[in-house]
């Protein structure tokens, strides 16, 4: 017997899909069947398009007139002094327009609809990023728009909701379940199911059926190919670390993904730990979850003995969910990216930490990664370095913190 | 040959379609469910379609999603569904479909789960979220313990699908008449004729049509052109409307299955 045979074969980050979707065990394809045709021709679509000289300088256009790329990599001097240990950078995906990475999918998924001739588009939002960078995007290129959200998340998320309907978005409350981003996905779902033809769905996470994972994570790889060079020309060398949070996995996946093959940087995704890991009070999916399928795809999801989805908790809407991307349950098994939690009282004393030591309001999603970045970087000496990926900004988190902290 | 296969062709031989009928199975309670099954049965139901609550069904539409609901607030469970399929099995030897996500089903471990629903007499499984390409694990235990894997074939489903359908299924073909989930229309689609005959140039299966088909009238024409209908969410709103005194929930289900069934007894010639 060959003494490598248990040796996996060298990581190669373009080997995930296979052409059904599947990361290892994990992604695949599973929904009803009026949408498979649906999902064939957005997988060819989306292939043309991404080898097509003009759909790339196209986006790459918007990408920068209209979201304001690239993001700074910005030294976070003293979060850093705070922590007493490894630099800490930022990447600010929260300058963006409209205020998180979102926006790199959803004008991405736009201009994809617009070259398939679909003129409306629906999507799902959970903390209201995802939904008002679609908005935005269906503004510019005039298309129809109608947003699915939680009645939970739309109270908990009011500001986007109004940002939304001012920039022309139909935002359907949904009702059933628990009301935040599953019961949003379904809906959204349903609609999709019924109007197929001319509708194009944007799906706002790396997540769901095939080629869903793989586009939108291919449309958030710019944030990793950015952070890259960025951090060559700063520090010289690669950083020892990166931190995202992980709702779907969007954010995290397009920071990690230039990485994968630098086997010395190391990569934590952060879920929300909510109350702390006891049924119905996380959505900390590796924590608590185990392998199931869920809204078109199989990975780790929070689930109970006979298969029904559990409920959720975080305080923050964009992490509220019960699965996980499927790329990441892939990494995970391969030992690639490690998993962490934060609770929802780590976040809000780091949430007011980062804005009083930076002047940098940040996402409480965005905060879950900045958690564990500051606990990282107490743990290692002055020499490494540590990106966390801002995904966003909190101005539309202000409300809730600002009546959570006068309850306490 | 299997229960479901004999259904259908003793439909066949009576000059008529089957009558097939859908509810949730434990909507609202254990026992109204029990009794709203049995009234069914007694009323010309050739084949019953049991859904099994889930908390995400994203196929159906709000009927379907509330029965679920109701359902698994009313205490059922993965082993009280089985114990319903027991309990008509005492009086019934009907074939039972489970109409079912396939989470439900995977998560058990899907040779454990496809044996386990072959003991309390389930017959079939149609799993609307397990497109044939994702089913191979499922169509080789079911093959293994003698249940039938139906599959769906919708309008958006071209010619080079339907290969791949009829390769998988097996009982009936179950085309949905309609994009969009579950849920009374005022209307059956128009090009019903067309589709089950594109469908059978692909296979020698019966072909159920659904989705929508509410009155009589519409079981009829739609029975003129298929080997079966299907009557969902029509059946779930006799529940739906009687919930305050559950009692009623048998007698109308009754009247309604009776109504509905007699429009097949007349679809053909
Ligand atoms: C700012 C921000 N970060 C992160 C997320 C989580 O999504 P993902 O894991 O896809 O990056 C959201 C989702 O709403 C968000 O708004």
């Amino acid at each position: 017997m060959s003494a490598n045979s248990n040796v996996p074969p060298p990581l190669d980050r373009f080997s995930q899909p296979d052409p059904g979707g599947h990361f290892g065990s994990y992604g695949g394809v599973f929904v009803p069947e009026t949408l498979m045709t649906a999902l064939k021709e957005l997988g060819e679509a989306y292939d043309v398009a991404r080898k097509d000289p003009a759909f790339i300088n196209e986006l790459r256009l918007h990408l920068k007139e209209f979201a304001g790329r690239p993001t700074q990599l910005y030294f976070a001097e003293r979060l850093t002094q705070h922590a007493g240990g490894a630099k800490i950078y930022l990447k600010r995906e929260d300058l963006l327009h409209t205020g998180a990475h979102k926006i790199n999918n959803a004008l991405a998924q736009a201009l994809l609809a617009k070259r398939m001739g679909k003129k409306r588009i629906i999507a799902e939002t959970g903390a209201g990023q995802h939904g008002v960078a679609t908005a935005a995007a269906c503004a510019k290129f005039g298309l129809e728009c109608v947003v699915y959200m939680g009645a939970h998340d739309m109270e908990r998320q009011a500001l986007n909701v109004f940002r939304m309907r001012l920039m022309g978005a139909e935002v359907r409350g949904v009702e059933a379940g628990q009301k935040t981003l599953k019961e949003a996905i379904n809906e959204a779902m349903r609609d999709w199911v019924t109007n197929v033809r001319a509708t194009h769905y944007i799906l706002g996470t790396a997540y769901g059926a095939h080629p869903y994972p793989m586009m939108v994570r291919d449309f958030h790889r710019v944030i990793g190919q950015e952070a890259k060079e960025q951090i060559l020309a700063r520090e010289g060398r690669l950083p020892d670390e990166l931190i995202a949070c992980v709702g779907g996995g969007s954010n995290a996946i397009g920071l990690f993904f230039e990485f994968l093959e630098d086997l010395g940087v190391k990569m934590t995704g952060v879920e929300a730990g909510g109350h702390g890991i006891k049924r119905g009070e996380h959505a900390a999916r590796f924590a608590g979850g185990r392998l199931g399928v869920l809204q078109g795809c199989k990975t780790f999801l929070l689930q109970d003995a006979d298969g029904q989805i559990e409920l959720t908790h975080s305080v923050s809407a964009g992490l509220d969910y019960a699965a996980v991307g499927p790329e990441h349950a892939f990494y995970r098994d391969r030992g690639r990216i490690q998993f962490a939690y934060a609770t929802d009282d780590e976040v809000l004393e780091t949430f007011q930490l980062c804005s009083r030591l930076e002047g940098i309001i940040p996402a409480l999603e965005s905060t879950h990664a900045l958690v564990e970045g500051l606990k990282r970087a107490k743990s290692l000496s002055k020499d490494k370095v540590i990106i966390v990926n801002l995904s966003g900004r909190g101005d539309k988190d202000v409300q809730q913190v600002q009546a959570m902290l006068a309850k306490k | 040959m299997s229960r479901l296969t004999a259904a259908f062709d003793r439909a066949r031989s009576e000059n008529r379609a089957a009558f097939v009928a859908y509810l949730c199975a434990g909507d609202p309670d254990f026992e109204s469910s029990v009794a709203a099954c049995r009234a069914l049965l007694a009323n010309g139901v050739d084949v019953l379609e049991l859904g099994v609550p889930f908390s995400d069904p994203l196929a159906d539409g709000l009927t379907n999603q509330l029965a679920a609901q109701r359902a698994l607030e009313g205490g059922m469970t993965a082993a009280r569904v089985f114990e319903l399929v027991r309990k008509l099995r005492e009086t019934s030897q009907v074939p039972v479909v489970f109409y079912t996500y396939y989470n439900l089903v995977f998560s058990q471990g899907v040779e454990a789960y496809v044996r386990e629903a072959r003991a309390a007499g389930v017959d079939a499984l149609l799993t609307l979220d397990l497109p044939p390409e994702e089913a191979g694990e499922l169509i080789a235990a079911c093959r293994q313990h003698g249940l039938d894997t139906v599959f769906i074939v919708a309008p958006t489903t071209p010619e080079s699908r339907l290969q791949v359908i009829a390769a998988a299924a097996t009982g009936f073909i179950y085309y949905v008449s309609r994009e969009g989930v579950t849920g009374v229309r005022d209307q059956v689609a128009q090009d019903i004729p067309a589709a089950v005959a594109r469908i059978k140039r692909h296979t020698s299966l019966p072909v159920a049509v659904g989705f929508g088909i509410s009155t009589r009238a519409q079981v009829a024409e739609v029975g003129a052109a298929a080997d079966g209908v299907v009557v969902g969410s029509a059946l779930v709103n006799c529940i739906r409307d009687n919930l305050r005194d559950r009692s009623r929930i048998a007698p109308v289900l009754a009247a309604k299955a009776a109504e509905l069934s007699a429009g097949v007894k007349r679809t053909r010639a």
